[in-house]
This record gives C-alpha cells, sequence and structure tokens, in this order.
C-alpha cells in the first residue's frame, strides 16, 4: 500500500457516504462539487495517483467550454480559480478544406454578438481546469478524495452501493457512480453493455505558438481525411484536434517536431503566420461509445461512461457537464423530499432527463464525421451549400450558436448558473 | 400484537422481504402510488417546512418534530419523513404490512416505530404529534368525522394536519374507478366507493367540524403526456389534498 494518505482517510471514515463516485477526472470531482451543495457527502475514487492527476504533462487537451459549462463551474466556485488562464472564444468559423487549397468557397461564421449572452464559450486547458477541481474538493469538507486505489468489487444490498477497493478495504453509498472514462468498469462490472464504433481514426493533440493573433476565433477545418480544429488559448496559442486514419496517425506522431509541423501546415493554412510546438504532442484514438443504459441498481453513469462521443464538435466534456448538472439537480430535489437517492424511480428522472440528449448528441457528431470526412465530390458541394444556407438564415444560425453554447432546450439549474 | 424479532421463523422474513421488494418496486403492483409519491412529498413537505420555519434544503430539516403516518403500508411516506430527521411513527390497520415496513426501513437504515393501530386507538392511548400524514384513507372510513375528530386529538397546538382523497363528480367516477381500476388495473377492481368519495368543500368542512382550521387546498393532477403528476392550484376534480392547522 503506497498511499498513507488515503489510509487515514478511510481509518477516519466513520458514517458511510451518499455518493461513491468512480473516477476523480473531470465530471466525477464536479459532480461531488454539486452533490455537495445539496448537502450529500462523496467519496471519489481514483486508480491514479494524486501527483499523476496534478501533473500538468499528463493531459494535454483543451477543452472547448460551453457558455453553459463555465455557468456551472462558476456556480460551483471552480471558474475564479481557471478564468485567468481561460481563452474566450469569440467567434467559431467553419469552413470546408483540402490539403494545401485552403479552405473552400463556402464557410459558417458564428458570431458570439448573434447571442446576447457574452462569448459562446472559453477554452480551457486541461492542465488549468483539472488541478482547480482537485483544489475545490481538497476544500469541500463533503467530499473525500481517495487516489491511488482502484475498484476491484462491487455490489449491491438492499438499501446500499458497496464497492471493495484494491488495498482490500470497502465503502458503502447509497448510489455509485461510474465517472470513469470510455472504457467505464464501474458499467461493466454491472453488466452493462455498449455500443461501440471505431472511426478508424487518431486524434493528434498539442499546443502550439503562432505568429499573429488568433482574435479568439475557433476554427473548424473538414478536411477529406478527418476535421481539424484549431481552438484558440491565452496568447498567440491555440490546441489543435488534428484527425487523421490510425495508421497515419501513427506516422505523423512519430516525425521529429519541424516535420510534424511541416505536415500539419499545408492543412492548417497561414492564416495564423508561422506556427512552433508549445508543449508535449498526444494522440487520442477516436471511437463512439455508448452505454446500454445510463442507471443500473443504485447506480448511475455520467460523462463518457455513459457517452463517449466523437471530439469533433467539442461536445464531450460539455455533455459530461450537463449530465453532472441533471442529476445533481435530480439528487438535490429527491433529498428535500427525503427519498431514497439511490431508488430507481429517482435515477429514472435522471435517465430520461438525459438520454433523448446524450443519444441525438452521438448521432449528430457521427452523422457529421462521415458527412465531412469524405472526398465525394457531390457530398462536398452538398455541404458546402448546407453551410452556405445555414448562414443565410440568421434564426437557424442562431439557434446552432445557442445549441452550440448549451443554452438551449430544458437546460439543469447548475448550467444556468444557479448554484443547487 | 407486535412480533418480536426473534420469534419470527426465517420463511415469514423471507415472505416479507418479498413483499417489501414489492411494495418498493416503481413498476410493480404500487406503481401509480411511486408515481404519484414525489408530487405528495414535494406538497407534505412544504407544508411542514413551512408549518414550522424549516429549510428544506438544510441538513435533517424535520428534526425535533413528532410524525405520525396513518395507512403506511410500506412505509412510501414514512421513510422520506423520517430521512429528514423526523421521528415517525407508521400506523397502518393491516397488520401484514407492519413487518413488511419494519423491513425496508431497517434495510434503509433508518428507525421508524411502525405500529398495527388505528388512529382512534392512539388517540385514545393520549398519543401527540407535530404532523398527522392522512393521505388517501378517509375515504375508506364508516364515519369521517369520528375519524378526522381522533386525527385532530393527535395533534399538538399548532400541528398539521396533511389530508388527501378523492373529489366526487363525473370525472373522478372515470378516472378513479373506470380508468384506474378497470381499465388501467392500476388498483385492484373495489379499491374505491364512489359514493364515500369527499368534495373539497365537504372535506374543509368535515376538518372545521372536527376543530382543525383549514389553510391550503391543491390538487393532484396527473398529465398523461409527461406520464407524470403535479400539483395544481385550480385542479382539485379527482385527487386532491388540503393542509390544516390545530388551533392554539
Amino acid at each position: 500500500m503506497d498511499n498513507p494518505e488515503a489510509i487515514a482517510i478511510l481509518q477516519a471514515m466513520t458514517d458511510d457516504f451518499d455518493l461513491l463516485i468512480v473516477g476523480g477526472g473531470l465530471t466525477g470531482p464536479a459532480l461531488a462539487l454539486a452533490a455537495a451543495q445539496a448537502g450529500l457527502r462523496s467519496a471519489v475514487i481514483d486508480a491514479l495517483p494524486a501527483a499523476t492527476l496534478q501533473d500538468p504533462g499528463f493531459d494535454g487537451r483543451s477543452y472547448a467550454l460551453a457558455l453553459a459549462s463555465q455557468r456551472m463551474l462558476k456556480a460551483l466556485g471552480v471558474w475564479d480559480d481557471v478564468a485567468g488562464e481561460a481563452q474566450p472564444i469569440l467567434d467559431i468559423s467553419v469552413s470546408d478544406g483540402q490539403v494545401g487549397q485552403g479552405p473552400g468557397p463556402f464557410g459558417l461564421a458564428f458570431d458570439h454578438a448573434e447571442i446576447e449572452d457574452g462569448p459562446m464559450g472559453f477554452m480551457s486547458e486541461d492542465r488549468h481546469l483539472r488541478p482547480a477541481l482537485l483544489r475545490a474538493m481538497a476544500a469541500e469538507p463533503r467530499v473525500s478524495v481517495l487516489n491511488g486505489l482502484a475498484v476491484t468489487d462491487q455490489a449491491v444490498t438492499p438499501g446500499q452501493a458497496r464497492v471493495t477497493l484494491s488495498d482490500g478495504s470497502k465503502l458503502a453509498g447509497r448510489l455509485l457512480i461510474g465517472a470513469d472514462g470510455r472504457r467505464s468498469g464501474t458499467a461493466r462490472r454491472a453488466g452493462i453493455g455498449r455500443l461501440e464504433w471505431s472511426y478508424g481514426q487518431t486524434a493528434l493533440v498539442c499546443a502550439l505558438s503562432h505568429e499573429l493573433p488568433h482574435n479568439g476565433i475557433a476554427r473548424q477545418i473538414f478536411l477529406p481525411q478527418g476535421p481539424l480544429a484549431i481552438l484558440p488559448l491565452t496568447g498567440k496559442r491555440c490546441s489543435i484536434v488534428w484527425s487523421e486514419d490510425t495508421k497515419l496517425a501513427a506516422e505523423i506522431q512519430a516525425m521529429t517536431p519541424d516535420a510534424y509541423l511541416a505536415a500539419l501546415a499545408p492543412r492548417f493554412g497561414d492564416v495564423l503566420g508561422g506556427l512552433s510546438l508549445a508543449g508535449d504532442r498526444f494522440t487520442y484514438p477516436l471511437n463512439l461509445t455508448l452505454a446500454r443504459q445510463m442507471t443500473g441498481e443504485r447506480l448511475a453513469l455520467v460523462g463518457d461512461a455513459s457517452h463517449g462521443v466523437h471530439p469533433i464538435a467539442g461536445q464531450g466534456l460539455n455533455a459530461g457537464f450537463r449530465d453532472v448538472g441533471a442529476l445533481a439537480q435530480v439528487l438535490a430535489e429527491a433529498t428535500r423530499r427525503g427519498e431514497d437517492i439511490g431508488a430507481p424511480d429517482v435515477l429514472t428522472r435522471y435517465a430520461q432527463w438525459r438520454r433523448a440528449d446524450t443519444t441525438s448528441l452521438a448521432l449528430a457528431t457521427d452523422a457529421f464525421n462521415r458527412l465531412f470526412s469524405n472526398d465525394n465530390p457531390l457530398l462536398r458541394a452538398g455541404r458546402g451549400l448546407g453551410m452556405g444556407l445555414v448562414n443565410a438564415l440568421p434564426p437557424l444560425r442562431r439557434t446552432l450558436i445557442r445549441e452550440a453554447a448549451g443554452i438551449a432546450g430544458d437546460v439543469p439549474d447548475l448550467l444556468r448558473g444557479k448554484p443547487l | 400484537m407486535q412480533p418480536s424479532e426473534t420469534t419470527v421463523d426465517p420463511a415469514e422474513i423471507a415472505k416479507f422481504e418479498a413483499m417489501a421488494a414489492e411494495w418498493w418496486d416503481p413498476q410493480g403492483k404500487f406503481k401509480p402510488l411511486h408515481m404519484l409519491n414525489p408530487c405528495r412529498l414535494s406538497y407534505i413537505t412544504s407544508q411542514i417546512a413551512a408549518q414550522f420555519e424549516r429549510d428544506l434544503a438544510g441538513p435533517a430539516p424535520f428534526s425535533g418534530l413528532r410524525i405520525l403516518d396513518i395507512g403506511c403500508g410500506g412505509g412510501l411516506l414514512s421513510e422520506p419523513m423520517a430521512r429528514l430527521g423526523a421521528k415517525v411513527v407508521g400506523a397502518d390497520a393491516a397488520a401484514r404490512n407492519i413487518p413488511v415496513a419494519r423491513i425496508h426501513a431497517e434495510q434503509s437504515g433508518l428507525d421508524i416505530d411502525y405500529r398495527h393501530v388505528t388512529a382512534e386507538a392512539l388517540a385514545a392511548d393520549g398519543e401527540e404529534f407535530d404532523a398527522v400524514l392522512n393521505m388517501e384513507v378517509v375515504e375508506h372510513v364508516a364515519d369521517p368525522l369520528a375519524y378526522l375528530t381522533a386525527c385532530r386529538q393527535l395533534l399538538k397546538a399548532g400541528g398539521i394536519q396533511l389530508c388527501s382523497t378523492l373529489n366526487r363528480n363525473p370525472k373522478s367516477y372515470l378516472m378513479a374507478i373506470v380508468g384506474a381500476e378497470h381499465v388501467m388495473r392500476w388498483l385492484p377492481k373495489g379499491t374505491h366507493e364512489w359514493s364515500k368519495f369527499i368534495t373539497p368543500d365537504e372535506l374543509f368542512e368535515l376538518l372545521s367540524q372536527s376543530g382543525m382550521h383549514p389553510v391550503d387546498r391543491k390538487g393532484f393532477v396527473f398529465n398523461p403526456l409527461l406520464w407524470s403528476w403535479s400539483l395544481s392550484d385550480r385542479d382539485l376534480s379527482v385527487n386532491y389534498v388540503t393542509a390544516s392547522v390545530k388551533p392554539a
């Protein structure tokens, strides 16, 4: 046992938890903080040691936080801690391109001024967001963090969910939460199957420095091999999500930095001037994975454990935060009525709230990717016309902007910025 | 009358556990009660919180309150009250419900005093409560005024009674008897006798005669599109609930 801190915490636990949250990434901590506002006590369990999660080099991704997600982080008291390092997204530019030819004749431009709610979202780097959530959990007495311990077994007894950890210790709570990502062991142990598609694509991810200012514009260029997202970070930096066939991506990843940048340049174009690497390079295989159920017996899945989507529209984490907001609100309301938060009818309310949204998101991003990762001239012409049409119709464009900002539909209170 | 834990045989316990699971299965035999329960609980909790100036968002908002749940069944209302911090007595005239409710409370880690007893007997014993939950009972009793008088006696001065029942009109006949018992089969045929249903004005009058001061009434309205119940200020045409306070 290499974690004396966790042992001390376990020994100090005399009574049970409300939530046993498996997964200490982003949605798990966000849920623990939201549940704490409703008076619920959580244990957040992560197999990785604390030092790994706090390491700035652990995850090179950046997140396009929709306005709604930013509002939730604010309501959870986390936003002020990351705001200084977050880049507002003022415009989104979508274009169709071919390598070496620059953007096609049709394009989509979304301007935040079309919705009156401020920027369309914010770019936040994992190395800032993750530690901010960890700090907020450390400051919250209703949250206990257990790092370096894996869940080896889970069981449901009448009235309780129980987990056994890798050091043999056992925890009990009223509800088990699977926030453990695309390969959720929590869902697997509960016998919840998954629907999976692999895109045969891998995302190359890194931060770049560039010569010219980005003016807060997020760019999405659809190339036949896969989309390239260029997302503004603070200063003259951006984060790219560059999708290629898995085999080619492996070759690109293995290149020297100079060769890597040379391969990127014809896709990227010259709109931001000369490029240089601003950090480590990472790869993430792209697949779509949907759990067949969002809930089980005394179990709820949130985030990628429930629905890992293609990162094409940057909606993965935002959808996870919507899960968090909806589940926390359902649990808060149940708590105020004195209901058992792990009861099947309570969990059904969460599943009903989120099911339509997550399924349509998965299908839409999948269809989007299939439509755009294609060099068929008819499809190219069709999507060009489609984008031109969306541009020509301001109401449709505003609807899309509101959807992208996460402020359309039946939005949980936390994502409206209202604490529970 | 109450079986002690040590003398009950294991086969009996297994049977009670199965019955408890049945009571608490939202898709099972008591589905209609489960569907109505969040709506009933919202009303009950907000009325009790208002009467005793408690904050439902705070920890154990009902601590220090003694609550009686008449016709407790499997404990669908008793358990939430206990979870909110109240000391709860669950009373049921059906003896078989008592061990079932006890087993489920134990599984839920809640301490609830379930008794096979009538409201009248509790009143005769001089028991007193801050709140009496009198939900979907009054339409089943032979003498509503005598029953409501016993409920009033069970309250401390300033205590609150939540009383729900079914309205008496052609719509309630269609919904509660034809619809719920014959078409949807939500309830066994013969569960309700329409002539015993009580209009809201009649119930207010009965409550006043029993010595209570009626303060509020709301309808429980079923929305077939959302397949859920909600509270209504205006539509008391079928299911409805009242709040009344015992004067000091």
